[in-house]
């Protein structure tokens, strides 16, 4: 007999090698690193162990990939040492025979927006990637959670990695999406509700009508900040929608082999009596556009919200957090949030670096002129071919924003792209940690359309009046 | 990896919850190779010091005897945010070899594990607690005996923490874990066999 299961259950079981007390030594499908996987490769070298499964390891020119000059390749880059990140990775994945997705490759992006694009990412996988938004890859229907550079380096010379299993986490979110409300909103809206530590431990499921409605894209930006909540992975079901979006993509199950897959995924979504260790829930209907006001992207509240006063907390460390917060970001207690003028606008990271996340944003953009510099930064040169080949480019270089290259950008800002100290940036990345986007930098996490709503207002605004006004 | 068996040293009290992986290791910093002498700058680097390079006299690190700081006495949910082993890397070139705190981000709990860091859950009002009794007494020291499973405070207190077995043994003899996995080769290939049997689609992957 065997009992109900959830999917992160399935999964999980078909991918124990063996377990050693409370540790399973877990089989390892896909494997993504990145330029800042180079003290994984460091460490092959000094222990002289080479991939066991080379074809099952992808390697990512994005977290150092510059944004403009492409055309000049690596000439474009000025400093060495960033120059050099990109440089490294070329070399040791040449010499380990691993795919490399390097800056002048056409299907280069970033590592989530990639794996997904290329098939690289499927239903039913347990994948690891050496980014903590791995995530990203679980609303495809599989277990995909991010890792360290040791853990990295276990998994790409044994395609193995030993694990504690976490607990499972169920987010039932029902209802719909309100007009100009985007699926960032609905997860910075999760995040404030059980915390920046509140899923540690769990791997996620998202469930219920609205997750059923929205597309993949919009699933993978909800996916994507998981690990904003604490959580070890997101995952959502693969229904016909991930199907569908799956099918034909280069590295995805063809033929013979993809009916087999097909006939096994189905039996992969979580069985009606499944018990999980944490259950919440949340109506989609209720919520408005989000905008964070702090330091990490627990602090957010509806746009139409006030920045809290650190009085009205209920203990002196809520207290101190929040004056804190405020302080960092040069903003008074109780002050509307729509009222708040921005410096900067960033569009695109791999939350929010998709088609549908540009076509979102070009909406917006054409009502009216940038006030303030607002970079476009597709998260792919695929998702940049389609843009560029609906006329989203025109929009936005017409409504004064600025169209640039595939990468990771003032979301992590290593590359080059920094902002200055003070700068204040409406952006659609993840974290709005201290310093995250350039040192002395604030950051405001927002959905595509309300970021160009704050570009064209030139302050945080709610998009759905630009949006009814017009 | 190092091994961790009984440390009894100078701690630091860290009051501010949510220390993300940013703060512990600014990601310009990510591009250093570990070896490197400026490694012992990174942590918390955009706190302790100016852009010129001086330090910033109050943030805690930068005072006695907080500069010879062995163990971090923190709040909830440390080193949560970005997968980066560096901000591991950046405890260690301080001296730091422990962290006590009510909760932690699960991948750089795990970063610890892999590096002879431990990382050590305790009740949030006991971490208060610890931090109290620190900033009253600068000559205190905290005990983390991992055999014991105890944490011995300034006062003489001691606090029983949790870690499982094996990954306490591991840390106790600093086991590498690729040794570890190498014991269960026969296991591993008979998996792939089966695995490659029932699936395939999954356990190979088609060329464009």
């Amino acid at each position: 007999m065997t009992s109900a299961q959830t999917m992160f259950e399935k999964i999980w079981r078909q991918h124990v090698i063996t377990e050693e007390e409370d540790e399973a030594l877990l089989y390892v499908d896909r494997c993504l690193i990145h330029e800042g996987s180079r003290h994984t490769f460091d460490q092959m070298d000094e222990e002289n162990r080479s991939p066991v499964e080379p074809d099952k390891v992808f390697a990512f020119s994005d977290h150092y990939a510059q944004t403009t000059g492409r055309d000049n390749g690596l000439g474009a880059i000025a400093d060495p040492k960033i120059r050099g990140m990109i440089e490294l990775l070329t070399k040791n994945t040449k010499k380990h025979g691993i795919r490399h997705f390097d800056i002048d490759d056409p299907d280069q992006g970033i590592l989530h927006v990639v794996g997904p694009e290329q098939g690289i990412t499927i239903p039913g996988i347990l994948l690891i990637g050496a980014d903590s938004h791995t995530a990203t890859h679980g609303a495809l229907g599989n277990l995909s959670f991010g890792a360290g550079s040791s853990e990295v380096y276990h998994v790409v010379v044994t395609q193995t990695l030993w694990q504690r299993k976490p607990k499972a986490m169920r987010i039932a979110i029902d209802g719909t999406l309100p007009f100009g409300v985007a699926s960032k909103d609905l997860i910075l809206a999760i995040i404030a509700k059980i915390g920046h530590g509140g899923a540690a431990g769990h791997v996620i499921e998202y469930a219920g009508s609205a997750v059923d409605a929205m597309t993949i894209e919009q699933r993978m930006t909800v996916c994507n900040m998981s690990i904003e909540a604490g959580g070890r992975a997101g995952m959502m079901a693969p229904d016909d929608k991930v199907l569908d979006y799956v099918h034909g993509r280069p590295y995805a199950p063809a033929g013979a082999d993809w009916d087999q897959a097909v006939a096994y995924w189905r039996t992969l979504p979580t069985d009606d009596d499944a018990a999980f260790d944490t259950e919440v829930s949340l109506n989609a209907s209720d919520l408005a556009p989000m905008v964070t006001w702090g330091t990490n992207p627990e602090h957010t509240l509806p746009i139409t919200g006030r920045t809290p006063a650190p009085e009205d907390a209920g203990t002196e460390a809520d207290k101190s957090e929040i004056a804190a917060a405020l302080d960092y970001m040069d903003i008074k207690p109780g002050t509307p949030l729509d009222t708040i003028a921005i410096d900067r606008v960033f569009i695109g990271s791999c939350t929010n670096g998709r088609i549908e996340d540009l076509r979102a944003a070009a909406e917006v953009a054409r009502l009216g002129q940038a006030k303030v510099p607002a970079w476009i930064v597709p998260g792919s040169a695929a998702v940049k071919r389609q843009a560029e080949a609906e006329g989203l480019d025109r929009i936005f270089s017409g409504a004064g924003f600025e169209w640039r290259d595939p990468g990771c950008s003032l979301c992590t800002a290593i590359n080059g792209d920094i902002l200055q100290p003070g700068v204040r940036c409406a952006s659609t990345s993840n974290r709005n940690f201290k310093g995250r986007q350039g040192l002395g930098s604030r950051t405001h996490l927002v959905s595509p359309a309300m970021a160009a709503a704050a570009a064209i207002t030139g302050k945080l605004t709610d998009v759905r009046s630009l949006a009814k006004g017009n | 990896m190092e091994a961790f068996t009984k440390l009894t040293a100078v701690a630091v009290p860290i009051d501010e919850p949510n220390v993300d992986t940013n703060q512990l290791c600014p990601t310009r910093f990510n591009k250093m190779p570990i070896g490197d002498p400026d490694y012992p700058r990174i942590l918390f680097h955009d706190q302790r010091f100016n852009p010129d390079g001086s330090e910033k006299p109050d943030f805690i690190l930068n005072q006695e005897p907080y500069r010879n700081a062995e163990i971090i006495v923190a709040d909830r949910n440390w080193g949560g945010g970005s997968s980066r082993e560096t901000a591991v890397y950046a405890l260690m070139a301080f001296g730091v070899r422990c962290v006590i705190a009510s909760s932690f981000g699960d991948i750089h709990r795990n970063n610890c594990l892999k590096n002879g860091v431990l990382p050590v859950t305790l009740p949030n009002e006991t971490c208060i607690a610890l931090r109290r009794q620190l900033r009253g007494n600068l000559e205190a020291t905290i005990t983390v005996d991992l055999e014991s499973q105890t944490v011995t405070a300034p006062d003489g207190t001691q606090h029983k923490f949790d870690i499982t077995p094996v990954t306490k043994r591991c840390l106790i003899k600093g086991l590498d874990d690729v040794g570890r996995t190498e014991e269960f080769q026969g296991a591993i290939d008979d998996f792939r066999a089966r695995y490659r049997n029932d699936l395939p689609f999954q356990a190979s992957i088609a060329k464009p």
